[in-house]
């Protein structure tokens, strides 16, 4: 079992980025010949999404830009950039150290590209809590989304957002307690079939097929997506009930519980299985979409800016999904610092 | 595991249709009401009532919602 515990570094705050451009799912036409536009906004709670002609990295910078403002850290203090996404600004090279460049973070920095989706902010806290729990990095930035402009598509689920994390060395911290789990024999749940190494580019990479009454071409996300819903409903549940047991404490003690925003039917009823209080569950799909990696942290800024910061707070955070995998982290914060929503 | 249940249970899912309409031998996916998205909705009924994980497949491969609580049966 991938239990893991690193002490010594905390959260300093969070910030996102997003487009300024809305989309309304109701306002589409012709979504699927088997269900109506307002029946996708009921059964995903999916109402609008940000989208435009930014790159993940474009979202995730001006989300850095300005958190390292609130926290009046200097550019020059950031040893580490970890870039959590699927949607890389090129092939090659890794997103990280085109951002390192931009950023005009010293050239004495640990950068790296992890290629996950919606687990991959609990996956790039773990790997940046366990580089830094020896304090040989004393402050580092975690960059987390996915803009899916690769392929363009307008999928009425999926939005665009970028966001950053900042951790800091901090002798003593509690840190961070997490669960890890994968199932690769699900890995075609979710999945861009073409445009890598197994199925190369070719022009009939371009050919639409009709997949549940939606037509797609293989270099864009395809979904099983009863695999996937049954998945989350049963994976989320017990992820969080297994951390909580392993490190023996009760997760209804948690001041809130944030989910990987998948889709509303699901969360409901992850949250219903959990017996949790809505309270303690924010959402911000209605809005926003599912935006993969960035979910966890958008939900925070977007719902829990100004009620958080004043106090010792105690999180469970759970991201679960594409190939298949899944995490979930426990911490705690204090004078937590949250960005203003950067809209652009 | 109750077939008359069960019924009951996937009835609830539905909410323009009426429960009496739904019985062992219908075929779940000629109801109008049916769609992916309803799909949803008997897949988490089937994980809180019976800790079932239901998969794409077992949905497409079933005709009646007797073949559905057969599938169900099957995996408890």
């Amino acid at each position: 079992m991938a239990f893991l515990s690193f002490k010594n570094t905390r959260i300093a705050g969070i910030s996102a980025g997003v487009p300024l451009k809305k989309i309304c799912n109701l306002e589409l036409e012709g979504l699927s010949t088997d269900y109506n536009s307002s029946d996708f906004v009921e059964a995903t709670g999916v109402l609008e999404r940000r989208v435009d002609d930014y790159t993940t990295s474009d979202l995730c910078i001006a989300a850095a830009e300005r958190l390292l403002e609130d926290l009046k850290w200097s550019k020059e203090e950031i040893e580490a950039v970890v870039f959590v996404s699927q949607n890389a600004d090129y092939i090659l090279p890794a997103t990280a150290c085109i951002i390192q460049d931009k950023m005009g973070l010293s050239k004495e920095c640990y950068a790296e590209d992890i290629a996950l989706g919606c687990s991959g902010w609990v996956y790039g806290l773990s790997t940046l809590a366990g580089l830094m729990a020896g304090g040989g990095i004393k402050k580092a930035l975690l960059m987390a989304g996915d803009a899916k402009r690769r392929a363009t598509f307008n999928n009425p689920l999926f939005g665009f957002a970028g966001t950053v994390t900042a951790l800091e060395y901090k002798e003593g911290d509690e840190g961070f307690k997490f669960h890890f789990g994968t199932d690769g024999s699900g890995y075609d749940a979710i999945i861009i079939p073409d445009g890598g190494s197994r199925n190369q580019v070719t022009m009939d990479s371009f050919k639409e097929e009709m997949i549940n009454g939606k037509a797609y071409n293989r270099l864009q996300t395809r979904m099983k997506g009863m695999d996937v819903f049954t998945f989350g409903i049963t994976t989320a549940p017990k992820t969080v009930k297994g951390l909580a047991k392993h490190f023996d404490f009760d997760y209804k003690d948690a001041d809130y519980v944030i989910f990987h925003q998948a889709n509303m039917k699901m969360n409901n009823m992850i949250t219903k299985l959990l017996k949790l209080p809505a309270e303690k569950v924010p959402s911000c799909m209605y809005h926003f979409g599912n935006t993969s990696s960035a979910s966890i942290p958008l939900t925070i800024v977007t719902q829990l800016r100004g009620k958080v910061e004043d106090k010792p707070t105690k999180f469970i955070c759970c991201g679960f999904g594409v190939g298949l995998s899944w995490g979930t982290v426990a911490f705690e914060t204090e004078h937590l610092v949250i960005s203003e929503l950067v809209e652009m | 595991m109750e077939l008359e249940k069960f019924i009951e249970n996937f009835a609830e899912q539905f909410e323009e249709t009426d429960a009496n309409e739904i019985t062992a031998s219908t075929v779940f996916k000629d109801i109008d009401e049916w769609s992916s998205l309803t799909a949803l909705s008997v897949l988490a009924m089937v994980v809180e009532e019976y800790e079932v994980a239901l998969r794409g497949d077992d949905i497409e491969n079933a005709n009646t919602v007797e073949d559905l609580f057969n599938i169900v049966k099957a995996k408890l």
